[in-house]
């Protein structure tokens, strides 16, 4: 081994290892200096505050950690409700501005501009406070259907009352089970007899019927829970029974939606022009229609350039839902980052599992969109 | 291979001294906070991010209240004017860190005395410069006229990361009422929200609904309710481990108070002087050597009751005069009824 080749790299070593090791040196000394502890046991203490809004129970009894859950779900259901509609919308727009009809290419192109050049935190001030404006008091609002009702203390909709709810659950997955079983065989039968299944329309009757056995023999019962009008004081409603969805998470999930949309709108668009003309004519030339040529030759190679740019969109929504901390959704930042940290007062431990946890968020989703992007690239053959 | 040896020693050498450093200068003995003020020639002062009364600042950046005069205080006493301060406004949820990172030297931030925070997480209160307690701002026409008219389902606004929180959650639990809590980072969006009809209270400290409720855009609309729910000593914070510098702002606050206790106002403070009460010239510095124990001079108390006025002119200047809270309550001296109560300076 040539010595001149390793020192440099020992030396690198050494000098990442006094680096950290002064940081974490200067960091503990000056900790003990103000008598701040280090450690992770009060992640088991009573938090002894509430949050508004949590999908699993929760109150100021239960630990800092389950404290920590429940911001952490709040983060995900709005980042999920978020791709979704970002992916929906961005679809919808990205192929209008492909459209040969002016109005629509216009339309879509003053949307992505307008929504994508305005600060995302305006954004979600603005959707939070024009809602709050704009919706109206629980006593002045109109059901819709007789069974929602969107007030300016949030969407409140109607809830399933379930008996035996696992037995439903379970008709569900032994219909999926049997889908898949379907599908495989569907397929060995077409590679060797040449004989195609009607595979969807079995699929369909098969997630329709077994859940409705379920209900005829299996005890399952559901009934309608309708949120009911309840007075507080002589200026004061609310609403009873049923799902309340805070005003907080709809703003949120619709301002990131909408903003992310435009740039998921601008790799669809980029990735269907990506698609050289050629194809499109050959597809056209064999008498495909054109939807057939979007969904058999355009899509499948549009996928390929589509994908790598809406991961890191799908990446920035899932980061920029710490801005709920604004106004006042329960997420991770605000519940365990804000108030939690406040009672603690443990900065470093707090602040270093809320990194991480959005560093596993962003990874979990990567490798997801990387296993999908390896599955829809080129196959050699 | 003789080249990369003595490049080896040089980096060795100065990990050494920087370790040494700071080694070094975590031993001095003297205040480090009192002599890096002294340097910079200003107060560090972490305040709020805008509370009438309290602190605020107004269109050209001036800012008022009593926290800030505590600052102000200290500048005068250490520095000789009661204007070298730099504040640094501070979300709730900032104002420790701020602190504790050495951003600010005192945090002077409607900020409530408690057990854990004083022992725990490396801070020091010195002293209390206002006795509040947590009370509800209601509707009027909501008939809403005591805490015991709240039912299950009341939506309460409030901020993040404030004793307030958890008050809240002690007095619904004991009152056995379910109750749902949105809680907002910054104040203007607490107000902005239960404005427009997000929630059926607004809950803070009873100062902070007094002084919040001039931004509604209908004041006469709302009331304040009777009870308060929680003790909220509020009072400047140091870090820990400055003993000089915590006595430092400890006894400008003292003398704010004790000043008023005796009469001397900044118009009168001069002529103080020559009293025939030996407590009063030990106040204005002419009587006794107390300066020197605090590495001061013997003008320093004179000097923050001239520039910033004693309790009571802070407190009718800021808190009476703007209409806030004319009524002192507990806030007035042990002498006339109130619990400001501070230890002599002698």
């Amino acid at each position: 081994m040539n010595i001149k080749k390793i020192l440099p790299q020992l030396l690198t070593l050494l000098v990442v290892i006094l680096v950290f090791g002064f940081f974490s040196y200067n960091a503990q000394i000056n900790m003990e200096n103000r008598g701040i502890t280090f450690g992770y046991g009060f992640l088991s203490q009573e938090s002894s505050f509430d949050v508004q809004f949590s999908l699993i129970e929760y109150d100021g009894s239960h630990s800092y950690f389950r404290a920590y859950l429940v911001g952490l779900l709040n983060t995900i259901l709005v980042s999920v409700i978020g791709i979704i509609f970002a992916t929906i919308i961005g679809v919808v727009v990205g192929i209008a501005r492909l459209s040969n009809n002016y109005l629509i290419e216009r339309t879509a192109a003053i949307y992505v501009e307008f929504f994508r050049n305005i600060p995302l935190l305006l954004q979600i001030f603005f959707w939070y406070f024009a809602a709050l404006r704009a919706l109206p008091l629980p006593q002045d609002t109109e059901p819709m259907f007789g069974v929602f009702f969107l007030t300016i203390k949030g969407f409140f909709v109607p809830a399933f009352v379930w008996n035996n709810l696992d037995i439903f659950i379970y008709s569900i997955i032994a219909a999926i089970i049997s889908i898949i079983f379907i599908r495989i065989y569907a397929k060995r039968k077409q590679e060797n007899e040449g004989i195609q299944t009607p595979v969807l329309s079995i699929s369909i009757g098969l997630l329709l019927i077994l859940p409705v056995l379920s209900f005829l023999f299996g005890g399952v019962d559901a009934s309608i829970e309708v949120p009911v009008i309840k007075q507080l004081s002589q200026s004061g409603f609310t609403y009873e029974g049923g799902i309340k969805l805070p005003p907080e998470l709809i703003s949120l999930a619709l301002a990131l939606s909408l903003y992310t949309a435009t740039f998921i709108a601008e790799c669809v668009r980029a990735g269907v022009q990506g698609v050289s003309k050629g194809q499109k004519e050959a597809a056209a030339s064999i008498g495909l229609t054109p939807n057939q040529v979007l969904k058999l030759v355009v899509m499948p190679q549009a996928l390929r350039i589509i994908i790598p740019p809406t991961t890191n969109q799908y990446l920035n929504l899932t980061k920029n839902s710490s801005l709920a901390a604004a106004i006042a959704y329960p997420d991770l930042v605000l519940v365990f980052a804000g108030t939690a940290l406040m009672q603690t007062g443990r900065a470093i431990e707090i602040v270093s599992i809320t990194m991480l946890t959005y560093l596993s968020l962003s990874i979990s989703i990567s490798v997801f969109m990387n296993w999908y992007n390896k599955k829809i690239a080129i196959k050699e053959k | 291979m003789f080249k990369y040896l003595k490049q080896l020693t040089s980096l060795v050498a100065m990990v050494a001294v920087l370790f040494t450093f700071t080694t070094e200068t975590m031993a001095a003995k003297k205040s480090k906070t009192l002599k890096n003020t002294q340097k910079k020639g200003f107060v560090r002062c972490g305040v709020s991010q805008g509370l009438p009364g309290f602190s605020n600042a107004d269109a050209a950046g001036n800012w008022t209240g009593v926290d800030v005069d505590v600052c102000r205080a200290v500048a005068a006493a250490v520095l000789g004017d009661a204007n070298k301060v730099k504040f640094t406004p501070l979300s709730a949820k900032e104002r420790f860190t701020a602190l504790t990172s050495n951003e600010i030297d005192i945090l002077s931030r409607n900020t409530t005395w408690t057990l854990s925070r004083d022992a725990d997480i490396g801070l020091t209160f010195v002293g209390v410069n206002f006795y509040d307690g947590q009370g509800f701002m209601v509707r009027k026409n909501s008939g809403i006229s005591s805490v015991n008219d709240f039912k299950a389902g009341v939506s309460a606004c409030t901020n993040l990361g404030t004793t307030t929180e958890l008050n809240m959650r002690d007095f619904f639990n004991s009152k056995g009422i379910q109750y749902e809590p949105v809680t907002f980072e910054k104040a203007d969006e607490v107000v902005a929200a239960y404005d427009a009809g997000r929630c059926d209270t607004y809950t803070t400290d009873k100062s902070g609904l007094a002084a919040q409720r001039i931004k509604l855009s209908n004041p006469d609309d709302h009331i304040v309710l009777p009870e308060t729910i929680s003790k909220e000593p509020l009072g400047p914070v140091v870090r820990q481990g400055d003993s000089v510098w915590e006595d430092i702002v400890r006894w400008s606050l003292n003398t704010m108070i004790e000043a008023e206790e005796y009469g001397v106002t900044s118009a009168n403070a001069d002529s103080m002087k020559t009293s025939d009460n030996p407590a009063v010239k030990r106040l204005v510095g002419a009587e006794g050597e107390l300066g020197a124990a605090l590495g001061l001079d013997n003008e320093w108390s004179l000097r923050i009751i001239k520039q910033v006025g004693n309790y009571g002119e802070s407190y009718k200047r800021n808190i009476a005069d703007t209409g806030i809270l004319p009524d002192r309550g507990p806030n007035e001296l042990w002498t006339k009824g109130g619990i400001l109560y501070v230890p002599p300076a002698r």
